[in-house]
């Protein structure tokens, strides 16, 4: 590898590690070791880059450890270890790579801290499948955006900002989307012109129930009900009439919203309502996702294995079962009797209550309630190593920049250090 | 190092062996010219008996990027069917019609494979293409990069820009995406399918830009040969799937203008319209162009019985055959203002008369083609049927008897329609080393694969000798691939890690600019970010090195 030149004191066209929009036009500056972020932050991005870096050194038993002597513990927690758990999975392309194969060589199960929401989607996948689109279509085509039930301002701050609220794109220069908000309110922050958005309260448990009743009046059948899904009737066809007469309109949800009891059968209710759109016009959805790593993680066990996470290799081969093997549900139950967390982005994202030993590489200012057997500090892809993160759209993969000498090692080298050591 | 691999009977077309009994050396990776009587062997592998030929050479199969991953997480079913053990040397993996990258590598080096292309690569989703190839283990990878429906070169089309701009953009995207060609998939129409239309003829104007599928085709067909780019405008025709679409395909062919085109899967772009179903094979007619078009060279796309997956970069016509998905699920996509996606699992029935139809249409296009050097053996992996399906495909082209024996078993009215219980013509071993390697090795432009020469790499297989070729095909007794034994007895026996194979043609560095600008002004991402590094390069191959092949030069 080449030698790295020294780092300059600010960075243009800065990708941001720290949701799934993964913008690449900030402006970093740097000094010392401490970031600030001087254009085109947002409220994750802003306090997350400029968190200042915290102790590097590993702990064993809550006791400073060198690196390899941390490892070394690791190691040997594996080897003790009859089913361990891989979890968190919170880091980029490469700590998801080394994560694998760490797991397969032990015989563990790979799950992500968000997996829960990633699953209501993956379930919909494959069983009927769906029509989607990516961003820069939606900043370019779309003139109706609808939004399920989800909190897309507050988990992606800049969304409505760049994919939205621009009046150029490639087919016109006063380009205007309206906004249909399916929920309880048009959260604070939204950067829409005013008078292009309209709120159709609709709880997010009834959207199944709202997608049932606007294919119906879409597919030309009657309805015997007043109202649905606690909106009146007419206000739904007066939305039909909308989606009809959109030329590019798109339907975007953010699965982690929709955290009640089979939540894929609302997915899949919002699927097959774009299906149908399409038999006559042009509709997408948007599924929005991809913070803390969680798209990458699934797209990279799914290119080598074919299954996504909550993935066992305990068997000896790949075994996926999206409920069995989620890592809450086997730690709950003691059915894993190690937990190694990697969560590299956030240090608010701590591993769950266990009695089972924890190993932990994470971002150095974690704190934790129950001090795992072994902590090593890892770097932030994005911040302290170059790395590569998916974007929401499960398509387009950023290469991300290191913006600082941290002595910090990326969750990729630990991991692969603990599989050599075993 | 050196090996000897004594008395084999070998098969090496590029250097016109035919069946020549003889010892072959490898030295440190190549092969090389027969050693002084006093050099030491250091290892003798017996070869007797066996046939020995260069490492086969996928040209198009879709091995990497976004299509795929989609295709494997919509596809439990097809994983748990196939499920691949660990052991002290392979991963875990799984997977048939949508393997991962652990068994696809290893499931190709065991049948003797040693180079896999994936050809639809959108710029936008290079690196993770990349990313998929370099988890792809022991094979040489390379890709073609997709232009044709992107709002950058349709506004440059639209805007009459120069031929000179365009080639500045192809280049440049070449460079950028670390990929060895351009394929163009559906010229025009993924585009337009994002205005809500629903076909595209090769000479309808596109409903915004008002260019043609056929303007698309001659400007980056010549493109790629201004450039140098040893690999012709690689090129998925319009109107896929169509009865009657060989039209299309005949005017795709003359949309070259007589520079040099592969059409590929063609199989799926020689439909008629004739007899009581409206459906009939125009295999005749393609087959008789190509023939006569020396500018011209087409991959067949077979289509092989049982379940499959399609994945496409034609979002057009995938969501047009939506409704015959089996299982009944399907994604499709538009993609970052760049290209688009289909995914349709798909169960090919030989009962089926469309089905049966194809299968006879794609076995008439191998054996009416006369040039085995212009006719490549693929099944568009996964799409016309997994690739593991290779050796079967190769018994149906060297063994008349049986191809007749399964002709019998397909839809009785299929049957009557297609000519092909009159073809008598049987591939020959150096015909079948022409389609599978040495062919595939001159189209892409790749000088020391392919062939057994002094100088070429030391990829090998050994292959004993099987009357029942589909049994001789499907596990070769060694695998050399750089020299190292990979596969023995059918088995993986090493683990390496392949080379990329890429091309950097030169282009004037002043279009930079303008992507830059456009990517800020329109798109989610900077145009910076579509450049593969060369560190991010060696990271994603495993340390594998990236090889950059010359572009002809003074074609300009």
């Amino acid at each position: 590898m080449p030698q790295s030149a020294p780092l300059p004191d600010q960075f243009t066209d800065v990708a941001c590690p720290f949701c799934g929009l993964l913008c690449d036009d900030l402006v970093v500056g740097h000094s010392a070791g401490t970031l600030r972020v001087l254009a085109k932050g947002c409220p994750i991005a802003t306090p997350a880059f400029e968190r200042a870096p915290g102790a590097t050194e590993p702990r064993v038993r809550g006791r400073p450890a060198a690196r390899a002597d941390a490892i070394t513990e690791a190691a040997r927690l594996f080897r003790a270890s009859r089913q361990p758990l891989l979890s968190g999975l919170a880091t980029d392309v490469a700590g998801a790579r080394a994560a694998a194969s760490l797991a397969d060589r032990t015989g563990a199960t790979l799950d992500h801290m968000n997996s829960a929401a990633g699953i209501r989607n993956l379930l919909v996948l494959q069983d009927g499948g769906w029509i989607i689109t990516t961003l820069s279509e939606v900043r370019n085509r779309a003139d109706l955006l609808i939004v399920a039930g989800s909190d897309i301002a507050g988990r992606f701050p800049r969304f409505f900002e760049r994919c939205i609220a621009n009046p150029k794109t490639l087919f016109a220069e006063d380009r205007a989307c309206d906004v249909v908000i399916l929920g309880t309110g048009v959260p604070d922050g939204i950067a829409l012109p005013a008078g292009r958005h309209t709120v159709i309260p609709c709880d997010p448990t009834r959207l199944h129930e709202a997608a049932g009743v606007l294919r119906v009046i879409l597919n030309g059948g009657s309805l015997d009900a007043g109202a649905a899904a606690g909106v009146p009737l007419d206000t739904w066809k007066g939305l039909v009439e909308r989606m009809r007469q959109a030329r590019y309109g798109v339907l975007a949800w953010a699965a982690a919203d929709f955290a009640f009891p089979h939540a894929e059968l609302t997915v899949q209710a919002l699927a097959e309502l774009i299906k149908d759109l399409n038999r006559d016009g042009r509709w997408s959805g948007l599924p929005l996702g991809g913070s803390e790593g969680d798209i990458t993680a699934d797209m990279v066990l799914l290119w080598q294995t074919g299954f996504a996470t909550r993935t066992s290799y305990a068997q000896g081969q790949p075994d996926h079962d999206p409920v069995h093997y989620s890592g809450e549900r086997m730690l709950a139950r003691g059915e894993a009797d190690l937990l190694l967390w990697i969560s590299s982005f956030n240090p608010a994202r701590t591993p769950p209550e266990t009695p089972a030993p924890t190993i932990v590489l994470g971002h150095p200012a974690m704190r934790f309630a129950r001090e795992p057997e072994v902590f090593i500090p890892v770097g932030t892809p994005g911040v302290d190593h170059a790395g590569q993160l998916f974007r929401s759209d499960r398509v387009v993969a950023l290469a991300l920049g290191k913006l600082r000498d941290s002595s910090l090692p990326s969750a990729a080298d630990v991991l692969a250090a603990i599989e050599a050591a075993l | 190092m050196l090996i000897k691999l004594t008395g084999g009977r070998v098969y090496d077309p590029a250097n016109g062996v035919d069946g020549v009994v003889g010892d072959l050396y490898l030295r440190d990776g190549r092969v090389v010219a027969p050693p002084r009587a006093d050099e030491r062997i250091d290892r003798e592998y017996d070869c007797r008996g066996r046939v020995v030929m260069a490492g086969a050479i996928d040209m198009h199969t879709h091995i990497g990027g976004g299509k795929l991953n989609i295709a494997r997480a919509m596809l439990p079913e097809d994983h748990r069917g196939d499920l691949v053990r660990r052991t002290p040397l392979t991963r875990g993996s799984a997977g048939m019609a949508a393997p991962g990258t652990l068994a696809t590598g290893y499931r190709y080096a065991e049948m003797g494979y040693t180079a896999c292309f994936e050809p639809a690569i959108l710029p936008v989703n290079a690196r993770q293409a990349h990313l998929e190839m370099g988890d792809t283990p022991i094979v040489d990878k390379g890709g073609y990069v997709m232009l044709g429906s992107d709002d950058f070169l349709l506004r440059l089309m639209a805007k009459g820009e120069s031929q000179k701009l365009i080639n500045d953009y192809v280049g440049w995207t070449l460079n950028a995406t670390r990929c060895l060609g351009i394929k163009v998939v559906n010229a025009g129409g993924i585009s337009a399918f994002k205005f809500n239309q629903r076909r595209l003829d090769v000479d309808e104007k596109h409903p915004y830009y008002g260019v043609t599928p056929r303007d698309i085709l001659r400007v980056l067909s010549r493109a790629v040969y201004e450039l140098g780019v040893p690999h012709p405008l690689h090129v998925h025709g319009s109107n896929l799937g169509m009865p009657g679409n060989f039209e299309a395909s005949l005017k795709t062919i003359q949309a070259a203008e007589g520079l040099p085109i592969h059409l590929t899967h063609i199989q799926f772009h020689s439909y008629g319209t004739e007899g009581d179903r409206k459906f009939s094979s125009a295999a005749a007619r393609i087959a008789e162009a190509i023939n006569g078009t020396p500018n011209a060279t087409c991959d067949v796309g077979q289509i092989l019985f049982g379940q499959t997956v399609t994945a496409s970069g034609d979002s057009m016509s995938q969501h047009r055959n939506s409704a015959v998905a089996s299982p009944k699920k399907y994604v499709v996509m538009d993609i970052e203002c760049d290209a688009g996606c289909g995914v349709l699992p798909f169960k090919y029935r030989d009962k089926n008369f469309v089905n049966a139809l194809q299968w006879a249409i794609g076995l008439e296009i191998f054996l009416l083609v006369n040039d085995p050097w212009r006719v490549f053996l693929t099944t568009d992996h996964p799409n016309g049927a997994p690739f593991t399906s290779y050796p079967h495909l190769i018994r149906l082209l060297m063994d008349r008897t049986f191809r007749k024996e399964r002709l019998d078993l397909i839809h009785p009215d299929a049957k009557a329609l297609s000519v092909l219980g009159t073809l008598d013509r049987e591939y020959t071993l150096y015909e079948i080393a022409v389609l599978t390697r040495a062919a595939p090795a001159k189209l892409l432009g790749i000088p020391d694969i392919g062939h057994l020469g002094a100088g070429a790499r030391a990829d090998v297989t050994v292959y004993r000798d099987d009357t029942d070729r589909e049994r001789m095909f499907s596990a070769p007794e060694y695998v050399f691939k750089d020299g190292e034994v990979v596969v023995q007895g059918g088995k993986v026996v090493k683990v390496t890690w392949g080379r990329y194979h890429t091309v950097q043609p030169d282009y004037d560095r002043g279009i930079e600019g303008r992507l830059a600008d456009h990517f800020a002004r329109y798109q989610t991402m900077r145009s910076s970010q579509l450049v593969i590094s060369d560190d991010e390069m060696h990271a994603i191959g495993h340390g594998g090195e990236v090889l950059v092949h010359p572009c002809r030069t003074g074609t300009r």
